[in-house]
This record gives C-alpha cells, sequence and structure tokens, in this order.
C-alpha cells in the first residue's frame, strides 16, 4: 500500500513535468501544424541561464524568474528567426526546421561554453521528506504537483477568459477565419510560442531543482517523451496534452516500480516497457486519447 | 467605395479570375452570379485579402488595399462572410461574437453585442452553446452576425444561403433587406439568383472567372437570355436546398 501511494505521486510528479512540455507542443501544433522539436531546447535554454545567473552570484529566489524568462523570449526567437520564414511551407518542412534548431543549439552550448555538464547549486529543501500515515514524500513532489496544477488553472483561465487565448483556439481550428474577424497572425503566433515557451520553463524549473545542471543536449531526452504526450493525448487537445503526460508519467513510473527484479532488473528496461505499451496502445486508438475534432483544441 | 480594376487570381497554372472589373457604391447592394466555378469565391476572397492577386488593383474609400492583410481589411471597415460560414464550431456562440469584436474597444464590443442579439432572436440563449452544436440556419446568422461585430460599412457575403432549408433561405434574405435598410453596402455572391437579383441594386454576371454582363438587378433578371445560358434555369430556382 505504501509503496503504491509513493509510486502513484511519484508518477504524478514525473507526469506533471511531461504535461507543461506536452501542452506547449500541443499548443504550437494547434496554431502552426508543427510538431515543435526544437521545444526540448528551451530547457538547456533555462538551464544554462541559471548556471550563468549563478556564476554572477544569483540564489534560487530569483531562479524561477529567470528560467521562464529566458525559455520565453528563446521560444519567441525561434519563431522570429526561423519559423516565420517557412510558415507556410509543408509539414515536413516544418518539421526539419525543428530539427535544424534543436541540432544548432547543441552545437551552440557546446561551442560556446561546453561540452561538459556544469553544475549549480539545488535549492537546499529539495529532497527534504515528511510523512503522512507512515508514507515518506519528498517536498519537491508536493512542490512539482502544485506548480503544475497552479500552471494548468492559469493556462486554462488564458485560454477561455482572455481574448489572446480565444484567438488562439480559433486560430488552431480555421487560422484564415481567425484572420477574417482581425486576428493578427503574426501576434497570435508570437503569442503562442511564448506562453508554451512559459510553459516549458516552469518544466525546466521543476527539473533543474531536482537535477541542478546544464549539459548541451539535456533537451532532448525530455523532448521525446513531451512528444510521446502530447501524441498519447491528441496532438492539439489542450486535455489530450495533459492526460498523456500524467498517463506517461504513471506508466513509467509503475513499470519501474513493479517489473519483477529479474535478469539483473528488469526494472532497468521500464521506458522500453512502456514505449512497448505506448506502441499497443497506438495500434487500437491512432487518434490519441482525445480526438481532436471533438475534443477542445488548445 | 470599392473598386475592383482588372483583377487576375491564379492558383498555380490555373487562372480563377481573369481581369474582373466592378465597383460598388456607398448604400448598394450589389450581386455577384454565375455558375459554380465561375471565380466568384474568388474575387471575393482576393478583395478580403485571403488570396493574393496575380495583377490588377483593388481601392476601398480611394485607398489601395491590393494584398492588404485581411485583420487590416477589418479595421478599415470591410468584413467577409466567407463560403461554408467556417464558425469557429469549438468556439461558444458567445466566444465566436467576442473575438469577432477583436477589432472593438471592450464598451463598443458591448455595444455591439447587445445590437446583434437584439437582431439575432435565435442566437438568444445560446451564448453560451459550443457553435458546433447549432443548426444550419443559426450558424449562417451567426457567420452574419460575427462580421456585423466589426461593424463594417462593407460587408461581402458569400453564398449566405448555400444549404439551407426554403424557410431559412427567407430569413437571410430578410436580413440582408433588413441590413441595407440600416445603410450597410454590401457585396453578395449567391447561388439563388433570381431571388438575387430580386433584391440587388445593381449585379455582375461573371463566368469562367470573366465578368460577362453588368446591369440594375431587374435588368439582368429580365434578360432571359443571358440568363438561361450563363446561369441556367435551375440555378434560378426559388428556395433551392442542398443537403
Amino acid at each position: 500500500m505504501i509503496k503504491l501511494v509513493q509510486t502513484l505521486v511519484d508518477g504524478f510528479g514525473v507526469g506533471s513535468t511531461y504535461a507543461l512540455l506536452a501542452l506547449g507542443i500541443s499548443l504550437i501544433f494547434g496554431v502552426m501544424h508543427l510538431v515543435n522539436f526544437a521545444h526540448g531546447e528551451l530547457i538547456t535554454v533555462g538551464a544554462y541561464a541559471s548556471y550563468f545567473f549563478f556564476l554572477h552570484g544569483g540564489s534560487w529566489w530569483w531562479m524561477p524568474v529567470i528560467i521562464i524568462a529566458s525559455a520565453a523570449l528563446a521560444s519567441v526567437a525561434t519563431e522570429l528567426v526561423a519559423f516565420r520564414w517557412v510558415r507556410n511551407a509543408n509539414p515536413f518542412t516544418l518539421l526539419l526546421t525543428s530539427f535544424a534548431i534543436e541540432r544548432l543549439s547543441h552545437a551552440l552550448w557546446q561551442i560556446f561554453v561546453s561540452p561538459k555538464q556544469r553544475a549549480f547549486p539545488k535549492p537546499q529543501w529539495v529532497f527534504n521528506t515528511f510523512s503522512v500515515g507512515g508514507v515518506r514524500f519528498e517536498v519537491m513532489d508536493v512542490v512539482t504537483i502544485g506548480v503544475t496544477l497552479v500552471t494548468l488553472a492559469i493556462t486554462a483561465i488564458v485560454f477561455k477568459r482572455t481574448m489572446f487565448g480565444i484567438a488562439v483556439r480559433a486560430a488552431a481550428e480555421d487560422f484564415d477565419a481567425a484572420r477574417l474577424m482581425g486576428v493578427r497572425a503574426n501576434r497570435v503566433i508570437s503569442g503562442a510560442f511564448a506562453f508554451a515557451g512559459a510553459l516549458a520553463g516552469v518544466a525546466a524549473c521543476l527539473i533543474l531543482m531536482r537535477s541542478p545542471a546544464a549539459d548541451p543536449s539535456m533537451g532532448s531526452d525530455w523532448l521525446l517523451k513531451a512528444v510521446i504526450a502530447a501524441v498519447i493525448g491528441g496532438l492539439g487537445s489542450f486535455t489530450g496534452a495533459v492526460l498523456g503526460g500524467i498517463s506517461l508519467g504513471l506508466l513509467e513510473t509503475f513499470t519501474r516500480a513493479y517489473l519483477p527484479d529479474v535478469a539483473g532488473g528488469l526494472d532497468r528496461f521500464s521506458t522500453g516497457v512502456a514505449f512497448i505499451i505506448i506502441a499497443a496502445f497506438f495500434v487500437i486508438r491512432p487518434e490519441g486519447v482525445l480526438r481532436v475534432a471533438t475534443a477542445e483544441r488548445v | 467605395m470599392l473598386e475592383v480594376d482588372q483583377l487576375t487570381t491564379r492558383y498555380g497554372a490555373v487562372t480563377a479570375l481573369h481581369a474582373a472589373t466592378l465597383r460598388v457604391d456607398t448604400g448598394e447592394l450589389v450581386a455577384l452570379v454565375g455558375p459554380n466555378g465561375a471565380g466568384k469565391t474568388t474575387l471575393l476572397n482576393t478583395v478580403a485579402g485571403l488570396l493574393r492577386p496575380a495583377s490588377g488593383h483593388i481601392r476601398f474609400e480611394g485607398t489601395d488595399i491590393t494584398s492588404a492583410e485581411p485583420a487590416h481589411l477589418v479595421r478599415s471597415g470591410l468584413a467577409l462572410v466567407p463560403e461554408h460560414r467556417r464558425i469557429f464550431r469549438d468556439l461558444t456562440v458567445h466566444e465566436n461574437l467576442r473575438l469577432a469584436g477583436i477589432t472593438a474597444t471592450s464598451p463598443q464590443r458591448s455595444d455591439r453585442l447587445s445590437e446583434v442579439e437584439a437582431l439575432f432572436p435565435v442566437l438568444r440563449g445560446k451564448w453560451e452553446v459550443s457553435a458546433g452544436y447549432l443548426s444550419g440556419g443559426e450558424a449562417q446568422q451567426l457567420a452574419v452576425a460575427r462580421a456585423l461585430m466589426s461593424n463594417p460599412r462593407l460587408l461581402l457575403l458569400d453564398e449566405p444561403t448555400l444549404g439551407l432549408a426554403p424557410a431559412l433561405v427567407d430569413v437571410i434574405f430578410d436580413l440582408l433587406d433588413a441590413l441595407r435598410a440600416q445603410g450597410r453596402t454590401m457585396l453578395v455572391v449567391e447561388q439563388n439568383a433570381k431571388r438575387a437579383l430580386e433584391l440587388a441594386d445593381r449585379a455582375y454576371l461573371l463566368r469562367t472567372g470573366q465578368i460577362v454582363a453588368t446591369g440594375t438587378g431587374a435588368e439582368l433578371a429580365a434578360n432571359t437570355n443571358l440568363f438561361d445560358a450563363f446561369i441556367g434555369a435551375d440555378h434560378g430556382a426559388l428556395g433551392e436546398a442542398q443537403p
């Protein structure tokens, strides 16, 4: 029972991070029909921003602001410098552009900073634990889940109540019709990139609090999981991205916790097992959990 | 108010509109009729900024608006109710209208929402319904209401009665009449050619991308040779409904 509760909390913790990243990927897919493979690089940007901030005497008090702002700015910059010029190109060109940005980002950090990992201090309280009814929880798990819930609530309010949010949802459904209403294409797309970047920034804060280090290729692992989570949920769907992220997190932690400890520990293959289950899921339901035609779109 | 001069629009190698010239004066309701594939929608979409012309000029209230962005044109006072309505099905009726008032200030938007509510009684009480659940007639009225939210001086309507049952076609034609009484200038593409010509002050007949005839609505309707040759009796049928 204790193991089950702890695994659940772990799963929600990891899944929340996937959900925040998947939401950003779904949002960009909604307005541009682009699966942005450069989205994970925003975590890397946040990590190096933190590293430089610490080098100049920064502390964790201001860190979330620095990370979120740098990720949002970097996201808008990729749109301005790269995606804007190929906006009306075919999806394959968009996809290749995002791969190019991802590779370029790796190379730039390697050349201008270092191919090696750069560590910086973590917040003091991260691995503190507390116990409720005999079950031990890490403070960080609670922080992760709490921050994610608040971020999702803000996101829901923005997309439901503000003119920007309504414009993004309209543009995701029919971009030309949105332009006919007076929606400025550049503004809504830049806004969507900024928002997706900020979400990635929140995810980066949660990731960096646990493992405070910058590494040129650190974004790629997270990216793969986030894309899978977004696709599980049904690309373009807001609720789907969150469901996809949480499901993937739970699937990973449960396979790690409950796979039998044979052949040198089957649990080492938890990610592989999780991916096999996902592949089977897509055979049964290729459109994802929520079909975008019927689900509300980001 | 609107002057279209020698406008040519191509889709790749196909010329959909060939040197079309027309004008709409303030307060007029001008009909644009012609068989399917004549280039009517292409003309409206080019004027509204969705398509870029290969050559020619468009002037609105004396200003050259050729190749201007739709978002800019809405702010200048020109709105299009597109073919197939293209309402946002995942947004509620209220969200559709609110977004359509994006160009207005907040108090202006509230005033216009009240005006729209008065003009379209069917939408009352459906404010929070997803637009995807509206019937064809309601959806078409939402599409027109949405265009009115920007308070346009020139309203372009593309096939506003397409797919509607005969009784609803009457509702839409009454609405066009009411909008004209309000002093709105309109350019209407309509498959229901006979009724459109009855209502219109002037009309243009478009065929294979070229304007082949022009005159008052009554003149074009009276010219039976022209009418049968270019539109066909079946296209003029009253209350024609399509699935």
